[in-house]
């Protein structure tokens, strides 16, 4: 039961019909990060998908701006409780990086220099739902928004598109990742609104 | 889970911000640097949340305080700062984040810097200090537009006579108090180098502010040799335009 605010009205537009429960519109582009930015120079980036043991895909720079790329426009929602609609990131679709690898793993954890973690389910970076994304409005994607490049998994709280990501590891089980061990919840469905644990 | 508070004291800490005391029957607890959702509703049911550091202190039973400042085109804070009366209720949630926290079981020296509201965060720690009796080291580096932005003056001066183990050093970004030593601007490696612990102590640096001043501060932090996982950070606000 919420407690009415004495002479609250607040402040409503007509675009928060298009967004997920809580949040609110914003136009600019916060960040937010538990340490400090990563600067990771392109030329010695990397990209590996691992099992675990042993290393099953790797990508440098190079290689992985060979692949085809793709332009999306998509709305992000930071658990934070802002929204930004209709951003436009140029990136290579997980489709292809997770292309011809056959695995029974049921989920991922993202790791990101810098040492961020974060779990998905595999299924949720298949089908046209996720990227590695590398530019953003056009420009290449600045170091304190993810640069050289981050996941981009729009459907699920932005904190689940982790920056600087350097590689997965396939899991059989779901596990926590950094904000999950520390109270956010495991999977972070905005439209659920999956903000913390026990929800 | 929503809990209720009810609003029991407001200061007023510059111009712009101010503290709002509250008494929460059920509250479970927090750590310092923790922060709390609000929940504000109209009649009609139309709500807004936003998320508060709490400013109190780790061990405080059943009453936290937030300080809150006003941003002016704010839909939640200029309620907050200029509506809210003693003995209304307010809806909380939390207290969330599990990362940018300072625990009494920490033993090494402690850097904190904050950029404006960025204080808050940090001040629940140094209050956290005081209330578990720690001696864990701490120094604080301030960064304030000018003299009257500067929330908790009093206590922190109270602090610098009377305790060697927490020590404050300001930095002001536009006005500078009359005969201060250093020109008004922002704070820069030297400032750092001169102002804040050795990176040979390993201290734990929690840094909070504006999004440009803590890229900046973190990036002068690890140009002097602190590893970046001793850095945690907390940045609110826009990023400003794209360079």
């Amino acid at each position: 039961m919420s407690t009415i605010s004495r002479g609250f009205s607040g402040r409503r537009n007509a675009a928060d019909v298009k967004l997920p429960p809580g949040q609110y519109l914003t136009t600019d582009f916060p960040v937010l990060s538990a340490g400090p930015t990563p600067h990771v120079p392109a030329n010695q980036w990397e990209f590996k998908i691992d099992d675990g043991n042993n290393v099953l895909r790797r990508w440098d720079w190079r290689s992985f701006r060979e692949l085809p790329s793709e332009t999306v426009t998509v709305d992000l929602h930071c658990v934070t409780r802002w929204s930004k609609l209709g951003t436009t990131w140029e990136g290579v679709s997980l489709d292809t990086l997770l292309a011809d690898l056959n695995t029974d793993a049921s989920h991922v954890m993202a790791h990101s220099y810098g040492d961020y973690t974060t779990n998905l389910p595999l299924s949720d970076l298949r089908n046209k739902q996720a990227w590695i994304a590398f530019r953003f409005n056009g420009e290449d994607l600045a170091p304190e928004h993810g640069g050289p490049a981050r996941l981009l998994v729009p459907h699920l709280y932005l904190w689940k598109s982790a920056k600087w990501v350097r590689g997965f590891t396939l899991m059989h089980h779901d596990k926590p990742g950094f904000w999950e061990i520390r109270g956010y919840h495991i999977y972070g469905d905005p439209w659920r609104e999956q903000r913390y644990s026990g929800e | 889970m929503w809990r209720t508070g009810t609003v029991i004291a407001l200061r007023d800490e510059t111009a712009t911000a101010r503290t709002i005391a509250l008494e929460v029957p059920d509250w479970p607890g927090h750590a310092a640097g923790q922060h709390v959702d609000v929940r504000l509703t109209a009649p009609d049911g139309y709500s807004a949340v936003r998320s508060y550091s709490i400013a109190s202190a780790s061990n405080s039973e059943r009453r936290i305080e937030l300080t809150v400042e006003r941003l002016p085109d704010g839909e939640v804070s200029p309620y907050l700062t200029q509506e809210v009366a003693v003995g209304d209720h307010l809806d909380l949630r939390g207290p969330i984040g599990g990362w940018f926290v300072w625990r009494a079981q920490q033993t090494e020296p402690i850097q904190l810097i904050a950029g404006g509201s960025g204080i808050v965060p940090l001040m629940a720690m140094i209050r956290s200090r005081a209330s578990s009796g720690s001696s864990a080291q701490f120094r604080l580096l301030y960064s304030v537009r000018e003299p009257g932005a500067v929330y908790y003056r009093h206590e922190l001066e109270v602090l610098a006579d009377h305790d060697d183990s927490v020590s404050t050093d300001y930095a002001y970004t536009r006005a500078a108090p009359k005969n201060w030593p250093r020109r008004p601007g922002r704070i820069d490696g030297p400032l750092i180098a001169n102002t804040t612990w050795s990176s040979a102590l390993a201290p734990t640096c929690y840094v909070c502010g504006p999004t440009a001043f803590v890229e900046s501060v973190a990036g002068l932090l690890t140009d002097l040799g602190n590893s970046p996982e001793r850095i945690k950070t907390e940045r609110f606000g826009p990023t400003g335009d794209r360079k």
